[in-house]
């Protein structure tokens, strides 16, 4: 990404174009993969077909032989530690004696164009004794056969509130599925590294996080941090799909062995097996009310299939399990969430992290809880809706906003969609004629999900901000350099918007994003605009209270490029107060402190923010055929305070369309470890065909202790979305569908 | 072998071309134009949607021999003299970008629809766009730069 100036714009609240936008929309924003450099090579992987084998031999010598291949590089050639990961280094950069997954790396090679490289890979002879693979996590659990030596059990996660005894008059139970989903980011996994002359590298590369992969980059290669240089790539969406390394150390491996640029690009395929994905998921509930509906307790437990490697399974379970009972009071609460390996394809960050399965099963446990005592979805989820005030299962207490029965008010009030018209283009099935109306029912469901927003459990979670004033060309002018991805979600435009907020100046330059300056953490957890946004507003406080410092003032503001009294006197031009001596604050920006979970009763403040959506799916259903149309959407969804409120929408509609995806459409398809759908024309995401028009209804309730109020908004309309639609399919067609996503044969029985 | 094509008005060779290459990988890698995108590969994503005489067509799914003596018009050379195409300015007004991968695709793709219908229905916007996967924005700023740039 290049360097972007915003000229003339607004602060926070309104909604600036974004500064990347004219490159995006006339094709000359540079990608990772559309990165180039002079006597660049390509790289290309080569990958096991196996699940679970031991690898007998290797014979290198058809890639080498190949004209045009540079290097051939297998485990023995890693430099530095063997191992990668985001919170256990288990997963190795080359496998080395074993393979753990189909799709595992286990040589690279760099040539002089990429089909060449490709055909280098091939050319590679791997000897394995192939295995039975382990692909059942429940099983998994308890097997003495293990995918690691460690054991198969990567972490139970326990929660015990109040009494492990209680009963209750109505109970309903409930067994849920969750398959595995593909963040299925468009731009495929890529980036270009160059060889520097004091030995060490430079990458440019898509990701979600440059200090997270930069630890891991240099540990693999044997370098220190300082020769290890890394600049965000223009990145093509993420969805947590790039919070994990993928082909950064192999890149600059190659690199650094030819002495010659490298730019490594999957193709779909690859990336479907390149980058970690949603856990799937196998859940059973209980729940216990009163004869009013009152929740007495609930009772789960959730195993999420981790795959091969750990990655970030550790706290995915841990979301999953202190979510695990939904934006609701619960007295009693008995959880158990596990996260296993096993020899399928590896799970980590998924938008939604863990929050998405249980958000699925314990939905449709207050949909069969409503129908048990015969009352309305939305009153049985009003009824039991979480307040400011109340704790959560792990005895966290809720401060600040919970609008849980506001949003199921507002979005079973929002009109409800037309009738169905005449136009086959609107009935399930569309142009494929497949149906005039007959065997169409319709029908509606609520779902309302809690997201926690940051990093949970203790992580020191922050991120810097360097902010420069200046006088440039007579004007006063200000740079803004973070590292924090920009992957779509407008982060970009709020580091501007705040600059101009806080310190009154219209020009504004947003710098790449680099390791040249502090961490800004991971752009995920709905985390971004509230951290980094916090750390660039006390950067920018920083760079303010040098000016009054300067001036000699300490009651005024910086509006307009002048320092203004409250009474709107202007005391100084700040192109006077600066001069030629410019102002620099770099500030290391915290939320508050979290803590760990008790590892017997899962009790403790883990979480810094919740965050609530709910949503209206209605649906008709062609019955005969099980063919499903999603009519429109309503989604409500508090985000405290929105910054870029047309960004705001954008992730709403965006996240909205992604739970829509696991409902219907979307799951990698596993069998025996091996993976029968890598392309987009197997695995379907959702086209604009299957994407109804959305009604959003956005409030801004301001959290008191978060920068501006503002509340993490990326996630949770993705988490609730699923449930609405799955409850609508079974309105209409009285089917009970225990598992995402429904798939035609599961609504004709056939 | 050596292709030889009109690209955005303008004669264009290129040379050691594999016959194995697709239009998008000549277009990328060596007509130094990178505006039409590589998402899948096989025709499913829409992200690599150029004009080929006029018509068109996902650049992987041509091959690089098919182009030779051919129109080619992508997404860079969509602007006129004062600027953005009307359809490149609505999807900035309107949001409908965001992680911007799949835009010069869509803005083909809605740029020849427009051509073709200039005011579209919403089941016309949607039918039009139905090879154009997009990720991030959930279609919804996408419909409403459509009719941002028929109004336009």
């Amino acid at each position: 990404m290049s360097t972007t100036t915003v000229g003339a714009g607004a602060g926070i609240g309104t909604s600036p174009l974004r500064p990347d936008g004219t490159l995006k929309v006339t094709g000359e924003f540079a990608f990772s993969s559309d990165l180039w450099a002079d006597r660049m090579l390509w790289g290309a992987t080569l990958r096991s077909p196996h699940p679970r084998a031991r690898i007998v031999g290797i014979d290198l010598t058809g890639a080498v032989a190949t004209t045009g291949v540079h290097a051939v590089l297998t485990a023995e050639d890693v430099p530095g530690k063997k191992l990668y990961g985001l919170e256990h280094a288990d997963q190795p950069v080359l496998a080395m004696g074993q393979v753990r997954y189909a799709g595992e790396p286990v040589a690279i090679v760099a040539a002089d164009h990429p089909e060449t490289a490709r055909r280098a890979a091939a050319a590679i002879v791997v000897e394995y004794e192939v295995l039975p693979p382990i692909t059942d996590p429940v099983a998994a659990i308890d097997a003495e056969e293990t995918v690691h030596d460690r054991g198969n059990l990567l972490r139970h996660v326990p929660i015990r509130k109040g009494s492990l005894e209680a009963t209750a008059p109505v109970v309903v139970t409930g067994e849920y599925e969750v398959g595995m989903q593909d963040q299925a980011f468009l731009g495929p996994e890529s980036g270009l590294a160059i060889p520097a002359e004091d030995g060490g590298v430079d990458l440019f590369i898509a990701t979600q996080w440059l200090h997270g992969d930069l630890g891991q980059v240099a540990d693999c290669l044997g370098l220190p941090p300082s020769k290890v240089r890394l600049s965000l790539a223009g990145v093509g969406g993420a969805f947590g799909g790039r919070e994990d390394v993928s082909m950064q150390v192999h890149a600059c491996m190659l690199a650094l062995h030819t002495g010659r640029p490298v730019k490594m690009v999957y193709s779909r395929e690859e990336s479907f097996h390149g980058h970690v994905h949603r856990h799937p998921a196998r859940m059973w509930y209980e729940h216990g009310a009163d004869l009013d509906g009152r929740l007495v307790y609930v009772k789960a437990r959730i195993v999420l299939d981790g795959g091969a490697y750990a990655s970030t399974s550790m706290a995915v379970v841990a979301n999953a399990t202190t979510l695990g009972v939904g934006p609701y009071k619960v007295p009693n609460v008995v959880v158990d969430g596990y996260a296993v390996y096993t020899n399928n394809p590896p799970c980590g960050a998924m938008r939604g992290f863990g929050a998405v399965q249980a958000c699925f099963a314990y939905e449709s446990q207050m949909d069969k809880l409503a129908a048990a005592l015969g009352l309305d979805p939305v009153d049985v989820r009003v009824r039991n809706a979480l307040e400011p005030g109340d704790t959560m299962p792990t005895g966290q207490v809720v401060h600040g906003p919970a609008p849980v029965a506001d949003l199921l008010d507002r979005v079973r009030a929002a009109a409800p969609p037309a009738q169905r018209g005449d136009d086959l283009r609107e009935l399930p099935g569309g142009v494929a004629n497949t149906t005039h109306g007959e065997g169409v029912r319709r029908g509606v469901g609520y779902g309302i999900g809690i997201k926690n927003v940051g990093f949970s459990e203790g992580f020191d979670d922050y991120s810097t901000a360097r902010v420069r004033l200046e006088v440039v060309g007579g004007e006063p002018a200000a740079v803004v350099h973070t590292a924090a991805a920009e992957v779509g979600q407008g982060l970009v435009t709020i580091q501007a918007q705040i600059v101009r907020t806080e310190l009154g100046v219209e020009q504004v330059t947003v710098a790449t994003a680099d390791t040249t300056v502090g961490s800004a953490g991971s752009s995920s957890a709905s985390r971004q605009t509230y951290v980094t946004g916090g750390a660039v507003k006390a950067a920018c406080e920083a760079v303010r209270a040098a000016v009054l410092r300067r001036a000699g003032r300490d009651d005024v503001t910086l509006r307009g490029g002048r320092l203004v009294t409250e009474g709107g006197e202007v005391v100084a031009d700040l192109v006077d107060v600066l001069g030629d001596r410019p102002i620099e604050e770099t500030v290391e920006w915290r939320h508050k402190p979290t803590h760990p979970l008790d590892p017997r009763t899962g009790q403790g403040d883990a979480h810094v923010q919740y965050a609530f959506a709910a949503h209206r799916a209605t649906v008709d259903v062609d019955v005969e055929l099980g063919l499903v149309r999603v009519v429109e959407i309503a989604t409500a969804q508090d985000v405290g305070r929105a910054l870029h409120p047309q960004s705001v929408r954008g992730q709403i509609a965006g996240g909205t369309a992604q739970g829509l995806g696991l409902a219907v459409m979307e799951e990698i398809q596993v069998v025996d470890g091996l993976i029968r759908n890598p392309s987009f024309t197997d695995y379907l995401i959702p086209t604009i065909l299957d994407v109804p028009p959305m009604r959003i209804d956005v409030l801004e309730l301001g959290d008191p202790s978060a920068p501006y109020g503002l509340r993490g908004v990326g996630e949770p309309p993705t988490i609730s979305s699923t449930p609405a639609i799955v409850a609508a399919i079974r309105a209409a067609t009285g089917l009970a569908l225990n598992r995402v996503p429904v798939r035609p044969e599961h609504l004709t029985g056939t | 072998m050596r292709v030889n094509l009109t690209v955005n008005g303008e004669a264009r060779q290129a040379d050691d071309v594999w016959p194995g290459e697709s239009l998008l990988y000549v277009l990328r890698e060596r007509l130094g134009l990178p505006g039409a995108k590589n998402a899948c590969e096989q025709g499913e994503c829409g992200s690599c949607t150029v004009y080929l005489d006029g018509t068109p067509v996902c650049a992987c799914l041509v091959a690089a021999g098919q182009a030779e003596h051919r129109d080619v018009r992508t997404v860079e050379g969509l602007p006129g003299p004062d600027g953005l195409d009307p359809v490149q300015q609505a999807f900035l007004s309107a949001g409908a970008v965001q992680c911007g991968f799949c835009t010069p695709g869509l803005v083909v793709a809605v740029h020849d629809l427009l051509a073709r219908n200039p005011t579209p229905s919403d089941p016309d916007i949607r039918e039009a766009l139905a090879g154009n996967l997009c990720r991030c924005t959930g279609y919804e700023n996408i419909v409403a730069a459509v009719k941002l740039a028929a109004g336009a």
